[in-house]
């Protein structure tokens, strides 16, 4: 019998194989190509140098990396607070009303991310849906919060609520009730029975939720452009400068390349520390 | 009220909108009493033990624990605990911090909790190095005795039990109930625990409540549920018995129209006109001559099955069927549809209402 023929497998994961390599692995390692060659330079065939990645720290990219890790960070510090409760009463209290608040959360990502954020402008802005309101019934008068870095951490939060809910939804999900119920039997307070049972066990939703939304935040540039002005500018908006205005591919490929590293990192390392599987018992 | 009962129920309802799943049940339990409440599924079983550890509220009725009323005392504060059906052990904690669990949220140290659950693990047969092991790699027989253990750690006053065992391979099962029973007899402490099997609870129990759809129809002990059923369900709980309507005639006799025939009573209850007529399988004989019993019906032999130690035949009177088992050495030589004739003595059947 031919070699080939005793294990067709491989050979019809050949196509696949093809798709990931043009679609996936070549415009990663392009990326990684240009952020070793000389500036402002389009050939990839140049004498490989470090003086792009020197100049991320000797410029002002590095504030926008700063910004954009530590806006991330709060948003999804301020998603774990507000969707852990929903996500609570979505797997364990509004029983039957459960599917409607699911579909309410789900509904606004049908539309477009920059319609919904101009949405909050119109909003927010001065003589607008709120202050509008405000000034000719009420006859207050305040400042507009539009292009404060307050207002970008909450369109943050607004755009990738449901990427923390669901997970964690599933995550509170998967305790099963017994569990929690035997926990207050063996004398547990409300506050012993979550530290204890509740959150351990439904710590893969959360950590999965944390994940994606950490990921999706630090990639996030719409939310400081349409409402945030010039207060912030992420590291995201650095990176289309540099290859727009610019003209300077490969710094923007070797800032793409220090957000993918800072990234992978830091998702490779939570990923070891909260053993998913250790987590579930299931190993 | 005795001093000697720990836990009283006095008219106790539970109603879920407008299904009652517990309909008045009464009950004194003893202390250090093994009490067995056994029922088919959808009886209230598990709704009942539900509120007697806390986890539900009753509608209606009180719940008297060493004579304090404990209705709406939440199960972390009741000195009972439960072993659950499902254990609901937690899977993210080693067998050892599943045991000290109890003692860690009472703020005991670490040296005397460790200690604390050795001592159990010894006392349910789980070897000392289980003790860093995770739950999830137990086989089913270890995570029974952990639940067990976690349980007992908590130091109860009485322990709840729903169903544990219904999961368990019948030879294992075996086992662990004999062990529950000699953990009952170690601990000195109050058992209650749920089943649908009565054989189970026959094994174990000191008495035995039978539910049947929300109600408590008969308490007794092990022995009175057997010999003295008082009704046609808790008869038939027993397992297979030959059950044959019947109403007092006025020659004193039982008259039964299908199959239509009159049979020598036992001792009747008094007050009795009616009801029906319970002889259990293994006291049926086969007879030769209808002198040779009280009571005799003809029939054809349908079928026989093997029952390990014993047969059972089925014979068939007229659409009736009746069960006689005999045991192996006695077995019946008779062929499949031969015409054949059962008998019984009055002193071993019984009449039980409805």
């Amino acid at each position: 019998m031919a070699a080939g023929s005793r294990a067709p497998g491989p050979r019809f994961a050949l196509p696949v194989l093809g798709l990931l390599l043009v679609g996936f692995a070549a415009p990663l390692l392009a990326v990684i190509g240009y952020s070793f060659m000389p500036e402002r330079t389009f050939g990839l065939w140049q004498e490989p140098t470090l003086d792009n990645y020197a100049s991320v720290f000797s410029g002002t990219s590095y504030i926008s990396f700063l910004w954009s890790l530590a806006l991330a960070s709060a948003t999804v510090t301020v998603l774990a607070l507000v969707c852990y409760p929903i996500a609570y009463g979505l797997a364990r209290v509004f029983g039957r009303w459960s599917p409607l608040i699911t579909l309410l959360f789900t509904i606004p990502l049908f539309v477009s991310e920059n319609v919904r954020l101009y949405g909050w402008v119109l909003f927010f802005i001065k003589g607008g849906v709120l202050l509008g309101t405000l000034k000719s019934v009420f006859g207050i008068e305040i400042e507009s919060w539009l292009f404060t870095r307050g207002i970008i951490l909450l369109g943050m939060v607004y755009v990738y609520l449901p990427f923390m809910l669901f997970p964690m939804t599933l995550g509170v999900a998967m305790v099963p009730h017994e569990t929690s119920e035997a926990a207050a039997d063996l004398g547990a307070s409300r506050w012993q029975v979550f530290r204890e049972v509740e959150l351990p066990l439904s710590m893969p939703g959360i950590v999965i939720g944390f994940l994606l939304t950490f990921v999706l935040a630090v990639g996030a540039i719409v939310e400081a452009k349409v409402l945030g002005g010039q207060q912030i500018i992420p590291i995201t908006h650095d990176i289309e400068i540099a290859f727009t205005y610019a003209q300077n591919w490969p710094l923007g490929a070797a800032l793409a390349v220090l957000l993918m590293v800072v990234v992978g990192v830091l998702v490779i390392g939570v990923l070891r520390r909260f053993d998913l599987d250790a987590v579930l018992g299931r190993r | 009220m005795s001093q000697t009962h720990i836990l009283r129920l006095d008219s106790v309802v539970k109603r879920f909108g407008g299904l009652t799943a517990v309909n008045g049940v009464s009950l004194a339990i003893a202390e250090g009493e093994f009490f067995t409440i056994v029922g088919p599924s959808g009886s209230g079983k598990t709704t009942l033990l539900r509120m007697l550890a806390g986890m539900d509220t009753p509608s209606s009725g009180d719940i008297l624990l060493r004579g304090e009323r404990i209705n709406d005392m939440p199960a972390n504060q009741r000195p009972t605990c439960m072993v659950f059906q499902s254990l609901a052990l937690f899977p993210h904690r080693t067998v050892g911090q599943n045991i000290e669990f109890a003692l860690k949220i009472r703020g005991v140290d670490a040296a005397t909790r460790k200690a604390r659950a050795l001592e159990l693990m010894a006392q349910l047969r789980l070897p000392a190095d289980y003790y860093g092991k995770s739950v999830t790699k137990c086989s089913g027989g270890e995570r029974q005795r952990v639940a067990l253990a976690r349980s007992l750690a908590y130091d109860p006053a009485i322990l709840f039990f729903d169903e544990p065992l219904s999961a368990i391979d019948y030879k294992l099962r075996k086992t662990l109930e004999k062990e529950l029973k000699d953990i009952h007899r170690e601990t000195g402490k109050t058992f209650v625990y749920i089943t649908h099997s009565l054989e189970e609870a026959m094994v174990m129990s000191d008495r035995i409540g039978v539910m049947c759809a929300g109600e408590m129809v008969q308490v007794g002990t092990p022995d009175e549920i057997y010999t003295a059923p008082r009704t046609r369900f808790v008869s038939e709980f027993m397992g297979d018995v030959n059950v044959v309507p019947v109403r007092l005639g006025p020659d004193g006799r039982l008259h039964s129209d299908d199959p239509p025939s009159v049979f020598k009573a036992p001792t009747l209850p008094e007050g009795f006109a009616r009801g029906h007529l319970v002889v259990r399988p293994e006291s049926m004989r086969f007879v030769e001559r209808a002198e040779q019993a009280d009571n005799h019906v003809a029939g054809r032999l349908y079928n026989e099955y093997a029952l390990g130690s014993r047969i059972q035949y089925q014979v068939r009177v007229g659409e009736r069927v009746f069960i006689v088992e005999r045991l192996r050495q006695q077995a019946f030589a008779g062929r499949l549809d031969d015409a054949v004739l059962i008998g019984w003595d009055a002193a071993n059947s019984l009449v039980v209402g409805d």
